[in-house]
């Protein structure tokens, strides 16, 4: 579109509005129009500075009062809810961290385990110790002869001990083990096993041996009994056969 | 012309210049801006019609932008500040608009 200003400024072909706004353009030099002009530049000064400060400070600089009340109160609970959780989190570090004692604790807790696993004859266990053949072909030996020679292991310092019989039967024997006579064999802990009994019993493998060899001590009873011991020390024996684990139904542990 | 050059000449001055806005005006003048922007469409509209008078546009000009500064004023000490401001800046953009609406109608003939 193109204003045409005529030199004369009288218009022809313009409409009247568009002479009235070639009017308006031609200068005029009154006090009221320098007036104006001043409105008009304060206009353009301030519409520039409105814009730059909009687009500079964003949207917190022209918020209202209660707007940035609000926004503030937002943040203050946002960032009371992250100081919790950084003093959580910065909580558990120090722990995870601090005491090597936690690590060194949970090695202890998986030491303590196995320990009394083998004790409870929950895990297997392997290492030296000693292999107890007890023949019995007459079928005199009785309950009592293979309760002296476990006895005899235990005060020994066997760790830990199992009783096999005939066809690879084999009982875990633990602090509560009971030996009966049985029909055909040994009742052991509810399982009746037959001889051969073999005792494997972890341990020191001499002091063990030698325990068994005294002059009037395991194997004499046997042989007295009309059966025959037989001894074997081994580096590495393994005690496989397993207990589930029960949990006391009275005894609860006290508390430190 | 002169107040076309003022205008340009305001806005390359706020460019170069670069001010901060205080901040005890800062609710006002984007309302203040508007309520301006209202007086010189309705001064350019004045001027199509025949019937612009320099005395009244200067006083409408005015007297608009301390209106729209005072209307907002009042609502920030009332509580109601953002919705005046709201209803400040729909009241002025309803009028801008008609007096674009005249001004097109006279340029256009449409």
């Amino acid at each position: 579109m193109s204003t045409r200003e005529p030199a004369d400024g009288a218009p022809q072909r313009p409409a009247p509005g568009r002479g009235r706004l070639a009017r308006l353009l031609r200068p005029r030099l009154r006090r009221v129009d320098l007036l104006i002009a001043a409105l008009l530049l304060v206009l353009g000064f301030a519409a520039v500075v409105q814009v730059r400060s909009t687009q500079e400070d964003g949207v917190l600089a022209s918020a209202r009062q209660e707007d940035l009340v609000r926004i503030l109160d937002d943040l203050s609970s946002r960032s009371e809810r992250l100081r919790q959780e950084v003093t959580t989190l910065t909580g558990t570090r120090e722990r995870l961290l601090s005491d090597d004692g936690s690590a060194a604790a949970l090695d202890e807790a998986r030491r303590r385990t196995e320990v009394l696993g083998v004790l409870a004859g929950t895990v297997p266990a392997r290492g030296p110790g000693v292999r107890l053949t007890v023949d019995d072909p007459e079928g005199d030996v009785r309950a009592e002869v293979l309760l002296d020679a476990l006895q005899e292991l235990r005060d020994a310092g066997a760790e830990a001990v199992e009783l096999q019989g005939r066809g690879g039967d084999a009982v875990r024997v633990l602090a509560g083990t009971s030996l009966q006579d049985a029909e055909g064999g040994v009742l052991v802990d509810g399982v009746v096993l037959s001889a051969p009994y073999v005792f494997v019993a972890l341990g020191d493998s001499s002091t063990l041996s030698s325990a068994l060899g005294i002059p009037g001590g395991v194997l004499d009873t046997v042989e007295a009994a009309g059966g025959a011991g037989r001894v074997e020390e081994g580096e590495d024996l393994r005690v496989g056969a397993l207990r589930p684990l029960e949990e006391p139904r009275y005894a609860r542990p006290v508390p430190d | 012309m002169i107040p076309f050059l003022a205008l340009v000449a305001g806005v390359v001055l706020g460019l170069v210049v670069e001010p901060t806005v205080p901040s005890a005006l800062q609710p006002y003048l984007p309302i203040a801006v508007v309520a301006a922007l209202d007086a010189v469409f309705g001064a350019v509209r004045a001027q199509l019609d025949g019937i612009f008078d320099d005395r009244v546009f200067v006083v409408s000009f005015v007297s608009n932008v301390l209106v729209a500064a005072l209307v907002v004023f009042l609502g920030d000490q009332l509580g109601v500040g953002g919705q005046l401001s709201t209803g400040v800046v729909v009241v002025l953009g309803i009028r801008i608009f008609s007096n674009a609406a005249a001004i097109r109608r006279h340029l256009f003939k449409a």
